[in-house]
């Protein structure tokens, strides 16, 4: 098939191609989806905003734990001994120039350094139990999907037996019975692992479920028949053709998962199941609060602040994420 | 792919229990297909037990010369697809046997018909779904020679992009999406896909149908081409009528499953012997109005019965005007009524009865009465 052959009526279509042969040839490249994509989230100021957020955030979390001051110090002078709060700041808060987010009451440690290692702790439970549940989930629903028939069956009672699955009270039974030391691991090493696994392991069914919908449409495109008919096996009519086209939902539900994780380690932690104190964290710091936040509000707001702004900025990139890989889809 | 990593020939030799390929020269039978059928199960409650079957494809029989154009038609779920997604193995098929180049494949497995798939390849319907979003024009071409682990002798890329150009393509275009693609052009992508391993047969299932009528000309006429230039030869799935009468060299009408007439082109639209056949061609728009007057629709009445459940005997008694009571008995078998021109009909119009005659009778037929009827018009709408 060495000459090409004339194919009539074919003019109509090769003609932008002829006005463009002035032009630098070699410079027609295509753009891929990914790239629409991201020319479309630049536009997106709002989604932009959460990224910004987003990636301020995870570098706080990385880095700031060096440049704060040590959680633990007690700082005993700057409190009321007779309030239990801070001396100085406006409503009690203890806000100076050496503490910017004022100092714990009772205590007197810094808020701020007390944020920072917060934000580590939250968002690696939450990254790592979204991790958890985004390989699980994938691997799950891409199997149901595709192999359809009892696997599916098994596999998708499976998914509705772990959303009715009462997690909340799983996971404070689960840290009361985990003894110290089980699997090798000691204190918060030990407690981290836990909340990882409990999370990541019962939210996979949320990811599972869209994965295998978007699989089992996928399966029925011509694509996949035609991959067969050039002799493609199952693999590689999974992981060359349909696991290309879940990347945007994956990164989305990845995206959108990491602020429901985050608001639950919240929830453990305030419940006290989380990271075992004097480690801060969120949650931890809003239980303290409760006693005496009409005598120091500034101590539940704080981290109240921290958690809203934390999961409203991944709300809002993942969100805008969406948007921008999948228009159709609003 | 690891499999494949086995030379061709070895492994379509390893012993192949029903001949071996042979080659086939221009006029013999490519392709043949006896009895072939497809039944759907149809399954209910807990323990999935099969309370009936869909009988898409019920028994067909045809062979493809080399280097012919078959065409297959019929209404939108008469099997013409699923019989060809058998012939392609993307479906098994539920009875009957498919020879090709002299080697039963009806029961292959997909292993040993892998080598076989370079000689047998599928042109997609819609090429909105045929091509992978996520792929590049240049790794939807080249995904043959990958799957096939051919090297071409001048690389995958200069293989691709000759090709690209053999369908009508700047071979610049390696490197674009899908999605940056017209239909038209998309289905020339499909195509160039279809010949990146020099295939013998084709199944093109509706390759044009999914395109602008102003394309359509022109995919129509690049098969054509390439039919010359390639050598293939071509098993086209249409319901257009004028597509298969331009492409085709003979033509299978299909009705509910069966093959209800099986002729020459010229002679099966000039000379219709089925009286199915005679209410689809009359339905077939003519384009010059001073004309349109002259020629009436037959009108069938009723829709198509459903496959779960097809009548007996002959399946078109239930919508023939000229239907009696043997038709209802004994199924009419296909049988050759004239050199080259086979139809199953117990009163075939089988002289040189043509459409307008044939609504001369129907006039008289009840059938004809009810022809404002809603659904009285659907054999006509589909086979537009």
């Amino acid at each position: 098939m060495a000459a090409p052959i004339e194919v009539s009526g074919s003019d109509t279509e090769a003609h932008p191609e002829a006005v463009l042969s002035g032009v630098d040839r070699k410079k027609i490249q295509g753009r891929s989806l990914g790239q629409i994509a991201w020319m479309r989230l630049k536009r997106d100021k709002i989604a932009l905003t959460g990224a910004v957020v987003v990636i301020l955030l995870i570098l706080i979390a990385i880095f700031g734990p060096y440049f704060v001051q040590n959680p633990l110090t007690y700082h005993q002078n700057l409190i009321d001994p007779t309030y239990n709060r801070p001396k100085y700041g406006f409503w009690h808060s203890g806000i100076s120039m050496d503490h910017p987010l004022g100092v714990e009451p009772g205590t007197g440690r810094d808020m701020l350094a007390r944020i920072v290692h917060g934000a580590r702790i939250s968002l690696l439970v939450s990254f790592l139990a979204t991790l958890m549940s985004v390989v699980i989930g994938t691997v799950a629903g891409v199997i149901a999907g595709y192999f359809g028939g009892w696997v599916d069956y098994i596999i998708s009672r499976a998914m509705d037996a772990f959303l009715a699955f009462p997690l909340l009270l799983f996971a404070i039974a689960l840290v009361g019975v985990v003894a110290d030391g089980a699997f090798g691991m000691t204190g918060n090493g030990l407690r981290v692992s836990v909340l990882v696994i409990v999370i990541g392991f019962f939210n996979w069914p949320y990811i599972g479920r869209i994965i295998r919908g978007q699989t089992l449409s996928l399966r029925e495109r011509e694509f996949v028949d035609a991959a067969r008919s050039m002799g493609a096996s199952n693999s590689y009519v999974l992981f060359k053709e349909i696991l290309p086209n879940l990347v945007a939902p994956i990164l989305v539900y990845a995206t959108l998962l990491i602020p429901v994780n985050i608001l639950f380690e919240a929830a453990l932690s305030f419940l006290g199941v989380g990271v075992i104190p004097p480690t801060p964290s969120w949650g931890g710091m809003l239980t303290l609060a409760v006693p005496i936040y009409s005598s120091d509000p500034m101590f539940m707001i704080i981290p109240g602040m921290a958690i809203f702004i934390t999961v409203l900025a991944f709300n809002l990139f993942g969100d805008g994420l969406r948007d921008a890989l999948d228009p159709r889809a609003k | 792919m690891s499999t494949s990593k086995t030379p061709a020939e070895k492994v379509s030799v390893d012993k192949a229990p029903a001949g071996e390929p042979r080659p086939i020269r221009e006029g013999e039978n490519l392709l043949e297909v006896e009895n072939l059928g497809k039944h759907f199960p149809v399954t209910a409650g807990l323990l999935r037990r099969q309370v009936a079957a869909v009988k898409a494809v019920d028994g067909v029989s045809f062979s493809v010369r080399k280097g012919e154009t078959l065409g297959l038609v019929g209404e939108s779920g008469c099997g013409k697809s699923t019989t060809g997604r058998m012939i392609m193995r993307l479906l098994d098929p539920s009875f009957g046997k498919i020879t090709f180049e002299g080697q039963d494949i009806t029961k292959m497995s997909q292993r040993r018909l892998r080598p076989l798939r370079r000689d047998l390849q599928m042109i997609f319907q819609d090429p909105y779904s045929s091509l992978n979003p996520r792929k590049t024009v240049g790794a939807i071409v080249g995904a043959p020679f990958r799957l096939q682990n051919l090297e071409a002798e001048q690389g995958v890329k200069k293989a691709v992009q000759e090709i690209l150009e053999l369908v009508g393509l700047n071979p610049e275009h390696y490197n674009r999406y899908p999605h940056e693609f017209s239909g038209g052009q998309r289905q020339r992508i499909g195509i160039a896909r279809t010949l990146a391993l020099k295939p013998k047969l084709i199944i093109a299932d509706e390759p044009v149908s999914a395109l602008d009528v102003s394309v359509q000309a022109q995919v129509v006429n690049l098969l054509e081409d390439l039919q010359d230039e390639l050598d293939l030869t071509y098993v086209v799935i249409a319901h257009d009528l004028s597509v298969v009468r331009h492409i085709s060299d003979r033509v299978a009408v299909m009705y509910l499953g069966k093959i209800v007439e099986l002729a020459d082109r010229t002679d099966l639209y000039e000379r219709p012997m089925h009286p199915y056949t005679n209410a689809l061609l009359s339905a077939v728009p003519i384009p010059d109005p001073a004309q349109r007057g002259e020629r009436k629709r037959i009108r069938l009445q009723g829709d198509v019965p459903s496959p779960l459940d097809p009548p007996p005997a002959c399946r078109f008694h239930t919508r023939c005007w000229k239907a009696q009571d043997i038709c209802k008995q004994v199924e009419p078998p296909l049988v050759e009524l004239s050199p080259g021109h086979q139809a199953a009909c117990h009163f075939p119009e089988n002289t040189t009865v043509s459409a307008t005659d044939a609504v001369a009778k129907a006039a008289v037929a009840p059938g004809a009465a009810a022809a404002g009827d809603a659904g009285s018009a659907s054999a006509a709408d589909s086979a537009e």
